[in-house]
């Protein structure tokens, strides 16, 4: 197997037509194989077993003692209350939601857009999406109180000729995230397709063999094959790429059609959006800084890599801040008492008015650091900015869930609101699946779609001389 | 008892030389070919002469009609079998049916497109005769095969693998059943 490195030097175009190599061209298609199939079929290393026990351990033994506990003795045991009757279970929701987004804007937005860089970091980012809607799944479930009367939400005959009503966006978002979950877990599975097929050929034991064989469907990568299967890619992605905007925005419309001040805005499905993929986008660089030094994929996603994903963010930082202000202007410009004394809570109220500086300052100000080279640069700033973002957007949905809940319309009704240890140990659960199933993902499955990665080297291109075309001597 | 013949692999180093060889294929006349590559080769949809893929379809005759059916069955519970007052919304109206309905549109849809990925492509088939080929292993990694099965017409043992010798095969053999 011929796996020497080509130096690419003879080859390089007039300055002019220059451009960044989208992955490390210079490898040959044997090697990337090798290279990138080397977590699933290697030993398991040290580091997975120290993330994957705690995580196991969350998942397995404390999100399950939370939910009996839950279901059991009933939503008391959160600290919601009148007014807030919704606290940690619906932040926690949004917030997993958003997590979701990102991974679907870089699998399917970049495809439809054909930004070939996608191709390294966007089946890591789908894995992502396709857990974190689990995740997020879970919550709107479990906060109805009568957990076993959930399926009424779905349109069943009932013997009672009860049908759920579809006007109120409560309703929608029941659509929506599982619509959701179900096409970005379609996309996810369709896009390893090839790869499983790889391993299957790989694959040194009749277990592995038969596992991967089965979920492979019978791969050869016949053209035939390859024909359907880039138009049945095509056609999903287009659909996931509606569902980036039609999911969050479902979600804010769950609070904009209330009439509560901080939440009745038109502004709120964009904002959610929004919201979402730049939350999206921390979590991105929070998985992929680590994953890429320890599974060793410095080549695969390299630099120029982190520094997009980090323009990103970036980008998606100035829409957020232009957001937070504009709710503040709207707030003062339209002369209503209660906006106004929600807004002006957010930032020097009673309880909450932390919530309101964390938004602008850790969402909307820091991230502007990316604008520096040298931050985009430095992977371990890249990754505490990519933890604050996230835990800067978890106080954004805190901010706007109880910071306009605890002050409602009548005074008498005022109730600050503090979680309980069950809402912790809750959300702790729920990260601990997210990390289970993700290091499962990582161990088990190929990170990198590696059909994708090669099919962008030029070693792919049948009219590039690495490719063999003829009259061009690499 | 021997068996079967399958057909005839040829093993190429690139996409381009496995390209160049299909195009010979195709001008001899052969109708039960296929190329089997570790990634889609750009350009060989063209040479195989391959229609759209039928995939498209599958997902608008899903998405319309569960768009459809979801419009009707929100005015059907909300508006015929179970009317019920809320908010003093209409009973039935487009703009928040539609919400729902596109969803449903897009769930449809995007099964619609994998169901049909996996018709056409008649999966699951855990079985091909070119799995037992040692060699064809590779195709998943940085190997392409032409394959010219034995059943078709003008398939000749001698013919055949002249022809894809001149078109630059590394590595011939006849696979069996």
């Amino acid at each position: 197997m011929a796996d020497s490195a080509t130096p690419l030097e003879s080859l390089v175009p007039p300055a002019e037509l220059r451009r960044g190599l989208q992955v490390p061209a210079h490898r040959s298609l044997g090697w990337l194989t090798d290279h990138l199939t080397a977590m699933p079929e290697g030993k398991t290393p040290l580091w997975w077993w120290v993330l994957f026990i705690p995580a196991a351990f969350c998942a397995a033994v404390v999100l399950p003692t939370m939910l009996v506990y839950l279901i059991s003795t009933g939503v008391g045991v959160w600290g919601n209350n009148v007014p807030v009757a919704w606290g940690w279970d619906i932040i926690n929701f949004v917030w997993w939601v958003g997590v979701a987004h990102a991974g679907t804007l870089i699998s399917a937005m970049l495809f439809l857009t054909r930004q070939h860089w996608r191709t390294a970091i966007g089946r890591a980012a789908e894995a992502m999406t396709v857990f974190a809607v689990m995740c997020a799944g879970l919550y709107p479930a479990i906060h109805v109180g009568r957990v076993w009367f959930a399926w009424y939400l779905f349109p069943i005959p009932l013997t009672t000729g009860m049908w759920p009503q579809f006007r109120s966006p409560l309703m929608w978002d029941v659509f929506a995230v599982n619509t959701y979950l179900v096409v970005s877990s379609l996309f996810w599975y369709m896009g390893l397709i090839p790869d499983l097929a790889l391993l299957r050929d790989r694959a040194q034991t009749r277990v592995r063999k038969f596992l991967y064989g089965l979920f492979a469907l019978g791969w050869t990568g016949s053209a035939r094959q390859w024909h359907n299967y880039e138009k049945a890619y095509l056609v999903l992605s287009g659909l996931a790429t509606l569902l980036v905007f039609t999911v969050s925005s479902i979600v804010g419309m769950d609070f904009a059609t209330a009439q509560l001040a901080g939440w009745h805005e038109t502004i709120f499905p964009f904002y959610f959006v929004a919201g979402a993929v730049f939350c999206g986008f921390g979590m991105v660089l929070v998985l992929l800084i680590p994953l890429r030094k320890w599974c060793h994929l410095e080549d695969i996603i390299t630099m120029r890599h982190i520094d997009r994903v980090c323009k990103m963010t970036l980008m998606m930082s100035c829409i957020m801040g232009y957001i937070y202000l504009m709710e503040y202007f709207i707030a003062w410009y339209s002369g209503s008492p209660y906006d106004s004394w929600v807004f002006g809570h957010r930032l020097f109220g009673r309880y909450y008015w932390f919530g309101g500086w964390i938004m602008l300052l850790v969402n909307g100000l820091m991230p502007q650091l990316f604008w520096l080279k040298k931050v985009r640069q430095n992977l371990v700033l890249i990754f505490v900015i990519a933890v604050l973002i996230n835990i800067g957007m978890w106080f954004e949905r805190f901010t706007i869930i109880v910071g306009s809940l605890y002050q409602d319309f009548l005074p008498s009704n005022w109730h600050p609101y503090y979680p309980t240890w069950v809402d912790a140990c809750t959300f702790l659960g729920t990260l601990g699946v997210f990390f289970t199933m993700y290091l499962l993902f990582v161990r088990f499955l190929p990170m990198i779609a590696v059909s994708e990665v090669k099919a962008i080297t030029p070693h792919a291109d049948p009219h590039h001389p690495l490719g063999g075309a003829k009259g061009a001597k690499p | 008892m021997n068996p079967m013949p399958y057909g005839l692999i040829a093993e190429f180093d690139s996409p381009a030389a496995v390209l160049r060889a299909a195009e010979k294929v195709r001008d001899a006349g052969f109708r039960r070919w296929d190329v089997f590559s570790p990634f889609p080769v750009h350009g060989l949809d063209k040479v195989m002469g391959f229609k759209n893929s039928l995939v498209g379809w599958f997902a608008l005759v899903f998405g319309g009609g569960a768009f459809i059916g979801s419009m009707l069955m929100i005015w059907f519970m909300n508006d015929f079998d179970y009317p019920i007052m809320v908010g003093g919304k209409p009973m039935f109206s487009a703009p928040q049916a539609l919400v729902p309905s596109y969803i449903l549109l897009v769930l449809a849809s995007a099964v619609g497109a994998f169901v049909g990925m996996v018709a056409l492509n008649r999966f699951p088939r855990l079985y091909h005769p070119l799995f037992k080929n040692s060699r064809f292993a590779m195709v998943s990694r940085d190997k392409f095969f032409l394959v010219i099965e034995t059943s078709d017409p003008k398939f000749s043992e001698t013919e055949t693998r002249a022809l894809l010798e001149s078109a630059g095969s590394t590595h011939l053999e006849l696979a069996v059943e």
